[in-house]
């Protein structure tokens, strides 16, 4: 039986992967910020065959975070799944926008993976998936807070990997590209953009299989890979 | 990301799309009106609001509850009824109504008060629906059923959506021991061997339907039926299929490719007629196969015909009208409908024989072949279904759906759709 801890438990790409947990009959606990809403995850996961407990929390309130993975101990799998894109003008001219992005993208998961990793690696085993994005594989005009929380989250998922690695400890990357989700409503579809379905798919078959760090759809690591060779001098010049 | 266009692509509309995430929301403020849009199955414009704006609900697609001892499933509007079996069926129960594929919303098949191919049995789809609640757009949030607000219920069920956004609904399943159908397929030609056959398939089966072609020279057809077989057995889930990539040219679905798709089709269920063992999706959903199939028919789409008649003879006029028409129809249906009442103000079975056809959109001679037909309907007193229609007439809404006035006064201030506006014009 395996029991998964799963911060932001109402995203869209968290509630998918809580399905596919569910078919599997685990043990989810779930953290959301709206009482509503996660009691509708809940039940949702629970009918679908998941046994299920909730917390409501903030989790940019740093505060709650060792009594929440104090409560969902002992962990097989922690989830981290929660994140909020940000206005890219107003973050551009508002440093108070700009540090909350950072806090909830950035700061909070910190804090809450230092705690889960602690748990992890006292208990010598266990998996840790951070949901990050190919944002933070260079940053862009249009949305470079976001970018670099995510490239904050991406530097320290690598450093967290190194380190719990010989403690028998996984740290799974996931960077997904555009997501059809509530994030990204206002944005209009395009092509390029996912289900959180797929990204979902993706993610648990990186868990399943050991991978340490998966782009999703998959070609976004080739894609990414094009962006970020691309020469500063020329890369300021275009718009992104 | 779905394309927010109705399944027969016909007429086009513009309208604006908002997502419904979550129950617990209120409706969201706009300009103009709103109208619910689940899978966007339904072929006409009833699924369409010109001007105005869809609340698309395919994420609210959540399990709510689901009692294994009374087989009672509470879930979200949007959820799709093909995710509802792929839960339901190796928990030993099925949907007591299916239609023609597992892509339809729950909120879709109350709206339209669906039918399947045990009509004669089991009735319609929202006579299953055990309690709906339904968020108008006063915020109020109203639970209905046959005994608590029916009228709101009865007004809802076969209601097209216009009395409200339906966040949930509560319906009753049926057990069954496994995921096969028993089928046995019998090649028929002519009205009347349909109507024999039929008569005494309706005795000894539960699933009955036919596919036919009528040509000139004489109906032909396949007659498909069937039971839930004893044999236990799992059954994945049916694929997510690969959709159709690109809108064919018109040329590709015209008389002469679709009287050799037809003849074939027929030789190959001739040739393969009898008795066989079927998963279930393959027995109710075979156009499931391919995605987005309507793309077949081209850019300009197609235009769907389904009636109901009470008269066989009515029937027969309106195979021979069609033949001699010249146009020709691939997916040609012939089914009947029993006696068990339909529970919404505005559904559309009632006893006789429906018949349904698909007609790609020629312009002018696919729409005079349509009013031709409509017209013969009305004579007959039959009844054109909205799911299906891109064109029926205010006058013909009217005197097949006597009660609409009734109906009207449940229909919610900020709520309209292109078909709504269409038939009810003065």
């Amino acid at each position: 039986m395996r029991r998964v801890l799963v911060l932001g438990a109402t995203s869209a790409i968290a509630q998918q992967v809580g399905r596919l947990y569910a078919a599997r009959g685990a043990e989810l606990f779930l953290v959301a910020r709206n009482e509503e809403r996660l009691a509708a995850v809940a039940d949702d996961l629970r009918v679908r065959g998941a046994s299920v407990e909730t917390a409501v929390a903030d989790l940019d309130d740093a505060g709650r975070h060792e009594d929440l993975l104090a409560r969902a101990a002992p962990l097989d799998v922690v989830l981290l799944a929660h994140g909020v894109l940000g206005d890219p003008g107003e973050t551009g001219r508002s440093a108070e926008a700009a540090e909350a992005v950072l806090r909830t993208d950035l700061v909070g998961p910190v804090s809450l993976l230092t705690r889960a990793a602690q748990r992890l690696e006292a208990q010598g085993s266990g998996c840790i998936v951070a949901l990050s994005s190919v944002a933070g594989d260079r940053g862009r005009g249009s949305n470079a807070v976001y970018g670099a929380a995510k490239a904050g989250l991406t530097a320290f998922l690598s450093g967290l990997r190194n380190r719990l690695a010989p403690a028998g400890v996984r740290v799974v990357t996931v960077k997904p590209g555009f997501v059809d989700t509530p994030m990204t409503g206002h944005v209009a579809k395009n092509p390029l953009f996912a289900s959180p379905e797929r990204v979902a798919r993706d993610l648990l078959r990186a868990i399943d299989t050991g991978a340490d760090v998966v782009y999703t759809p998959w070609w976004w690591r080739f894609v990414m890979l094009v962006v970020r060779l691309i020469p500063e001098r020329l890369f300021k010049r275009l718009s992104l | 990301m779905q394309p927010l266009e109705s399944w027969g692509r016909y007429p086009l509309a513009r309208q604006a799309a908002v997502p419904v995430h979550w129950r617990s929301d209120p409706l969201p403020t706009v300009h103009g009106t709103l109208l619910p849009f689940g899978q966007g199955r339904s072929y006409g414009d009833c699924c369409l609001n010109e001007g105005g704006t869809l609340l698309a609900t395919s994420r609210l697609d959540r399990f709510i509850e689901f009692d294994p001892g009374r087989g009672v499933l509470r879930c979200e509007a949007g959820t799709r009824l093909g995710d509802i079996l792929a839960f339901a069926v190796p928990r030993g129960f099925f949907l007591p109504v299916l239609p023609g594929t597992r892509f339809v919303s729950v909120g879709g098949a109350i709206a339209n008060d669906i039918h399947g191919k045990n009509h004669f049995r089991a009735g319609t789809f929202g006579r299953h629906v055990l309690q709906l609640e339904l968020l108008r757009s006063s915020g109020e949030r109203t639970v209905c059923s046959a005994e608590q607000n029916a009228e709101l219920f009865a007004a809802t069920v076969g209601g097209l959506g216009l009395t409200g956004l339906v966040t949930w609904a509560e319906l009753q399943l049926r057990p069954v021991q496994g995921p096969f159908i028993d089928t046995e397929t019998v090649p028929f030609s002519g009205l009347d061997e349909f109507l024999a056959i039929d008569a005494d398939s309706s005795q000894r089966y539960e699933y009955t339907v036919a596919w036919i072609d009528p040509r000139r020279r004489g109906l032909c057809g396949l007659y498909f039926r069937g039971d839930h077989s004893a044999r236990p057995g799992k059954a994945p889930p049916p694929r997510e299929p690969a959709a159709f990539p690109f809108d064919l040219p018109e040329v590709a679905v015209s008389g002469p490719t679709v009287a050799a798709f037809n003849a074939l089709y027929y030789a190959r269920g001739r040739l393969r007629s009898g008795r066989k063992l079927v998963r279930y999706a393959s027995f109710f959903f075979p156009l499931d196969a391919i995605g987005r199939w309507n793309r077949l028919y081209g850019k300009r789409g197609l235009l769907q015909f389904q009636c109901v008649v009470r008269d066989p003879a009515a029937v027969r006029a309106l195979l021979d009208r069609i033949a001699s028409s010249g146009l020709r129809s691939t997916l040609g249906v012939l089914k009947t409908f029993g006696e068990v009442p339909s529970p919404g103000i505005l559904s559309f079975p009632r006893p006789g024989a429906t018949l349904a056809l698909d007609f790609p959109n020629r312009g002018a001679d696919t729409f005079a072949l349509l009013d031709a037909l409509e017209s013969m309907v009305r004579e007959a007193g039959g009844a054109l279904y909205a799911a299906k229609d891109a064109r029926m007439s205010p006058a013909t809404f009217a005197a097949a759906y006597p009660r609409a006035a009734a109906f009207e006064r449940h229909v919610d201030p900020a709520f309209s759709s292109s078909l709504w506006r269409r038939v009810r014009a003065a």
